[in-house]
């Protein structure tokens, strides 16, 4: 099997033969995860958003329409081009459900929209994301790849825009509910971040299953464009980050988001982390935001685990734990 | 006699883990460089039985509840009383993306055998949490004697 090798013909999928287990676990926690927006009552966040200055709600509105930027691009050109090197039918019906979540996503910023904010700002920030260089670079960085037939680099971009791309966006709303502002909006932000999180780590692993075929000059080949593409959508990243957060002072806090989760991208795709623990030390609160038991202590070895407790009753499967 | 028990648990007391087909956790385990032993992948494969003293690490699973945290595989090896009761720590796997149930399986696993969770790590971990853990792990089997 060749790194090219994608399917010739339509079969009717057989979900009870499975080429790769993997295909049928992410399919499960994927339709496990799905959501609407409905679900969560963005209305309650009204008085808070009234709460916030133009600046602020200027900058809120340009940062969710760079987010739904990328999930359209996602959903429109993204998973479709990865069913194209689809492997296993049941590879190709995950995309359907990651193309058809990354629509969710973007409708979701139009839900937010239309219950926060005033039509002719959002108009103004669609208009801004049309013609903001830094964000038509990253599109265009990314649908470079999507439009070549490299189907390695185009898994490589599609894991930077799920794992890397979304969080010079994704700190807002963090960093808001750390303030105990738009909370809700932030409740259904997190339920994107769950799904670009199965969506990255999926991709990245058809990516390492197809690099381990691969000749090793061939891999090392591609490694050296990912760590190239890396560094020039970071380069971007820096300059979009500081074009949006200078003015209210968080530009640094953002840029070291963006080094954690550049790691973690890196990661997905079967790399080293290139950015050393000196620089990714967000700020507490922001990783509170967005997993609240970041921060307790479960470093046991460090001599401060005293938030071992034992005997909290929690929820198992308890068929499985007949003990 | 006492003595060389006493000995071969400081030295073996040993990691047994568990990774999927995506092998963060195995990578994790590889670069701590201790002695490890490996969960079978497939559910008609004989189970592993514990000899020493151990610190089990695992993935994470699924999308935020308790239900499903802990890999099947897991729990069938923690089912075994004899595997159970040589348990003395954990260490879980997981990506902050999930909110409250960062490395839950951790948790649950603490909860369920009364052993501490040890530390949390992210995909295959960094440098810094190979190196935290080798250390950990190190002067926890000391503490232990």
């Amino acid at each position: 099997m060749t790194t090219t090798q994608r399917l010739s013909r339509v079969n009717a999928i057989n979900w009870n033969r499975l080429q790769d287990d993997k295909d049928l676990e992410v399919w499960n926690r994927l339709t496990s995860n799905f959501w609407l927006p409905e679900k969560v009552p963005l209305s309650n966040d009204i008085q808070s958003w009234n709460t916030l200055t133009q600046q602020e709600k200027q900058l809120t509105i340009r940062v969710f329409t760079g987010l739904t930027l990328l999930d359209t691009i996602q959903s429109s050109v993204g998973a479709p081009v990865l069913m194209e090197d689809a492997r296993t039918p049941h590879e190709e019906a995950v995309y359907t459900n990651i193309a058809f979540m990354e629509s969710v996503h973007a409708r979701s910023y139009s839900s937010i929209f239309s219950t926060l904010c005033a039509t002719r700002d959002v108009d103004d920030a669609f208009r801004w994301s049309e013609e903001n260089p830094t964000l038509q670079a990253k599109s265009e960085l990314i649908l470079e790849r999507y439009r070549s037939d490299d189907p390695l680099m185009r898994k490589v971009a599609s894991v930077f825009l799920e794992s890397f791309l979304f969080y010079s966006g994704f700190y807002l709303p963090m960093y808001w509910s750390s303030h105990a502002k738009l909370t809700n909006t932030a409740d259904l932000i997190r339920l994107i971040i769950r799904d670009e999180a199965v969506h990255g780590y999926y991709i990245g692993y058809k990516f390492q299953q197809a690099l381990a075929e691969a000749t090793p000059e061939r891999q090392q080949e591609v490694k050296d464009y990912a760590y190239e593409l890396l560094l020039e959508l970071y380069d971007n990243e820096v300059r979009y980050t500081e074009s949006l957060y200078d003015e209210v002072g968080l530009s640094e806090d953002v840029k070291k988001f963006l080094h954690y989760n550049a790691n973690k991208a890196l990661m997905n795709l079967g790399y080293e982390p290139l950015f050393p623990s000196s620089v990714t030390d967000v700020d507490p609160t922001i990783m509170a935001a967005l997993s609240p038991s970041a921060n307790e202590n479960h470093d046991f070895f460090s001599g401060s685990g005293s938030s071992y407790v034992i005997g909290k009753a929690i929820a198992t499967e308890d068929d499985d734990w007949a003990f | 006699m006492l003595v060389d028990a006493a000995a071969e648990t400081l030295t073996a007391g040993s990691i047994i883990y568990f990774s999927t087909k995506s092998g963060n956790t195995h990578r994790f385990v590889q670069k701590l460089g201790l002695t490890a032993q490996r969960l079978p992948l497939g559910r008609d494969e004989p189970m592993l039985q514990a000899t020493t003293p151990y610190i089990l690490i695992t993935p994470t699973y699924g999308g935020g509840e308790a239900k499903g945290a802990v890999p099947a595989q897991v729990i069938r090896f923690l089912n075994d009383e004899h595997n159970r009761r040589l348990i003395r720590g954990v260490i879980a796997a997981g990506n902050t993306n999930f909110g409250d149930a960062y490395g839950l399986a951790g948790r649950v696993i603490s909860e369920k055998c009364r052993v501490p969770l040890l530390y949390r790590f992210e995909l295959f971990g960094t440098d810094d949490d190979v190196a935290k853990v080798r250390k950990g792990v190190e002067e926890f089997w000391k503490r232990q004697i």
